[in-house]
């Protein structure tokens, strides 16, 4: 998805005006919630983390007008707030897709495969890193360790596992994802959108029937010590959740040459900053700004 | 069975010893991982959950801290600090709020023993969090949870609803008078967080970026108030204490580093997985009962205790894996995440990567850290592709040695460690990288497919 100059906030004329208020139903609907976070803290900052899941869950991303509102709430300046959303990887900044398809490409994972799972996907998706498909389903991204180093490589989409990933067990996923289809990960609940997913991360439980105990108690990982403790043997190791095995991997592959796209854990570099949701039916600053 | 000889170069331990998984693992938080709904307190309180509370709650609040300090618990979030002695250090009858922060955040790449622990068994945490805010007279816990782990955070949620029903929560805790409330925090991503002072700032709702001491969390913690930080296992491992008893505890491990503990075996190993063994055992033991190596394979190098721990080799494999043991070794037991890459596996690719995530995770507020991770990873890709000088790797050795207790917190420590033990265990290869113009692995190789396309690779 491409974004607009304007969106990536890089006018260098005007200054910024105010960012948009949310619609009053939407904006008295958030304040109730945000009221609610606020009361768990000793003191009322602490509900900034969780208050920006919580606009995330709104609009999908943290937009100015998400960051504004937190503003309001706390008693901070924009300034303060945009500090702290833009610190932290899990804030968005720009609009995005309903599946975030992350690839641990780590150390272990990559080593694993998670480089070549990272690639396929890249190709079979014709997109790049933090970039989403156009039917605004998904959005792929290389994540850090997710502490699940146990079930290497790992996929985690919408903050789900989905473990001992191959790249063709990838690539059907993404395009069940794509089509409509429902997908459970390895561990965790069958997949809610990434709003949905923003607000369990703002504090507010997930009601749906079932989802705290899908997938059981603990993965196959999990419990290769009590088992051999027990005196079981150990399991034979299984199961690529989804196929049952790679299929389709690439069988010559080339030597080792580092291109600059494959320095994964590399964007170190400044990233966008927000805008607000051009959808949003208050306007974005697009209109602002008169384009 | 013979297999040790496929992981390389150490000798064999004696024979005859104990070697039976039976003798060698102690399930304790791990003990019913596997039954149906592991997770809810009614499978909890068949364990006899929240037996360990109602002794505590029996005792005076000293009495547990002194208890605690007695059986020698030490932090299992990688520093290894006496749990009981962090809970001594906050100040009573100061008159200010005090608070317990459970440290959730694991992060430390290749670590993996909080979150399944915590996915199968919250109550355990939440029993030890009731537990220690008794003793350090605490009515608001919090457990920062990273975010990145929604199915985690799903059972959180459903086990302290639960607690706060059956009245483990709230107020009044089981006639006791306690009162205590639980808050469930997720972060938002970022490593740094884990930094117990970072995690303060990031619950206090600021950039997590660690703060100077003294003063130290125990005296100007959350909101400037005492404050103990915990790590999730250290907190659930005392529920387990009380009940069973300190001389129990004690009677695994050894004197300084005694207890159970969870290590998580991944990489290149026929069994990847969580095992739970009283501190001590070594890697090769682990190998042993679990398989080995994947087939084929030999183990080349490893880590004790997740990235930022200085990596041993299969000179290692007998090294007891306990804070003394690991320590003399030339590294730090750090969280027992023992990654293990075989011989198909670059350890320049490694290094690199590992580097690339420290500059990316560096919060930015002191120099070395900042601007040393951002210089070490031009370095590495230099030389991964084949376009480095010999003298790069002395001037690698002297940014590492300008992060290395340079930096602001531990995260610069961390990004030392790959390098230097690295480059001395395995300067040949950087040395080949550059004199062979390149890297001579395929990454193919090292997958965790690879061996299924032995014969069609023809």
């Amino acid at each position: 998805m491409t974004t607009s100059s304007s969106e990536r906030g890089v006018s260098l004329g005007m200054p910024e005006l105010p960012a948009p208020a949310y619609p009053d139903d939407v904006r008295t609907r958030l304040e109730a919630d945000a009221r609610e976070i606020i009361a768990r803290y000793p003191g009322s900052r602490s509900a900034l983390l969780p208050l920006l899941h919580l606009v995330q869950s709104q609009e999908g991303h943290v937009t100015r007008t998400g960051m504004q509102f937190c503003a309001d709430m706390l008693g901070l300046t924009t300034a303060e707030v945009t500090a702290v959303a833009t610190f932290y990887t899990m804030y968005r900044r720009r609009p995005s897709g309903d599946y975030q398809v992350g690839v641990c490409t780590n150390t272990l994972c990559a080593v694993m495969g998670g480089d070549a799972i990272f690639e396929t996907l890249q190709e079979h998706l014709g997109v790049g890193n933090g970039e989403t498909t156009d039917d605004g389903k998904v959005t792929l991204e290389h994540i850090e360790c997710n502490a699940a180093c146990d079930f290497a490589p790992v996929v985690m989409v919408n903050w789900e596992f989905f473990d001992n990933q191959t790249p063709s067990s990838a690539k059907r996923l993404v395009d069940d994802l794509r089509a409509g289809r429902p997908v459970s990960p390895t561990r965790g609940a069958p997949l809610c959108t990434f709003k949905e997913t923003a607000r369990i991360l703002a504090g507010f439980p997930d009601e749906r029937d079932g989802a705290v105990g899908a997938s059981g108690s603990a993965g196959h990982a999990s419990l290769m010590g009590l088992r051999l403790a027990r005196g079981e043997t150990a399991p034979a190791r299984v199961v690529h959740p989804r196929d049952g095995g790679p299929h389709d991997e690439p069988r010559n592959r080339e030597v080792h040459d580092p291109s600059p796209a494959e320095h994964l854990s590399s964007h170190d570099a400044p990233q966008d900053t927000s805008a607000s949701d051009p959808a949003n039916p208050a306007a974005g600053p697009a209109a602002e700004e008169g384009e | 069975m013979s297999v040790s000889t496929r992981y390389g170069g150490a000798s064999q331990p004696e024979a005859g010893g104990e070697t039976s998984p039976e003798k060698l693992l102690a399930p304790v938080l791990s003990a019913f991982w596997d039954e149906d709904e592991s997770w809810t307190l009614d499978v909890y309180r068949r364990h006899e959950g929240y037996e360990g509370l109602r002794k505590a709650l029996a005792m005076s609040p000293d009495d547990v801290i002194a208890y605690v300090k007695d059986s020698g618990l030490r932090g299992r979030g990688g520093a290894g600090f006496p749990t009981g002695m962090k809970w001594q250090f906050i100040p009573q009858g100061d008159g200010k709020p005090h608070y317990l922060v459970v440290n959730a955040d694991e992060s430390e790449p290749g670590t993996c023993k909080d979150i399944p622990l915590l996915f199968a068994n919250p109550h355990s945490l939440i029993e030890g969090i009731v537990i220690a805010c008794y003793a350090i007279r605490s009515s608001h816990a919090f457990i920062y949870l990273r975010g990145e782990v929604v199915p985690v955070l799903r059972r959180l949620h459903s086990a302290v609803r639960e607690a706060y029903e059956a009245g483990y929560l709230g107020e009044n805790i089981m006639g006791s008078g306690l009162d205590l409330e639980l808050t469930v925090h997720a972060g938002a991503g970022a490593y740094i967080c884990g930094e117990e002072t970072a995690l303060l700032d990031s619950l206090e709702g600021r950039r997590g970026q660690p703060r100077l001491r003294p003063p130290f969390p125990a005296v100007a913690g959350l909101y400037a108030c005492p404050t103990v930080v915990n790590n999730v296992e250290s907190i659930a491992s005392v529920p387990a204490i009380l009940k069973n008893g300190k001389e129990w505890f004690r009677s695994m491990g050894s004197e300084k580093s005694p207890g159970f503990t969870l290590y998580s075996l991944s990489g290149h190993v026929a069994g990847p997985g969580q095992y739970e063994a009283p501190l001590g055992i070594t890697l090769r033991q682990l190998l042993d009962m679990s398989g080995g190596m994947r087939p084929g394979h030999r183990l080349k190098f490893w880590t004790p205790g997740g990235s930022s721990t200085p990596m041993f080799t299969d000179e290692h494999l007998d090294v007891p894996l306990d804070y003394e043991g690991v320590g003399a070794a030339g590294s730090m037991l750090g969280t027992k995440a023992l990654q293990c890459f075989d011989e198909t596996t670059c350890v320049v690719r490694a290094v690199t990567r590992w580097t690339e995530f420290y500059a990316h995770e560096s919060c930015g507020k002191c120099t070395p850290c900042r601007e040393g991770t951002y210089w070490l990873v031009q370095l590495l890709r230099d030389i991964e592709a084949g376009k480095g000088a010999m003298s790069d790797l002395d001037k690698l050795a002297d940014i590492a040695d300008n992060i290395n207790g340079k930096s602001f917190c531990a995260l610069g420590d961390g990004a030392a460690s790959p390098i230097f033990s690295s480059l001395k265990y395995f300067r040949d290869e950087y040395e080949e990288h550059i004199t062979g113009r390149g890297c001579p692995f395929d990454p193919a190789r090292s997958t965790a497919w690879a061996d299924q396309h032995t014969e069609v690779n023809a």
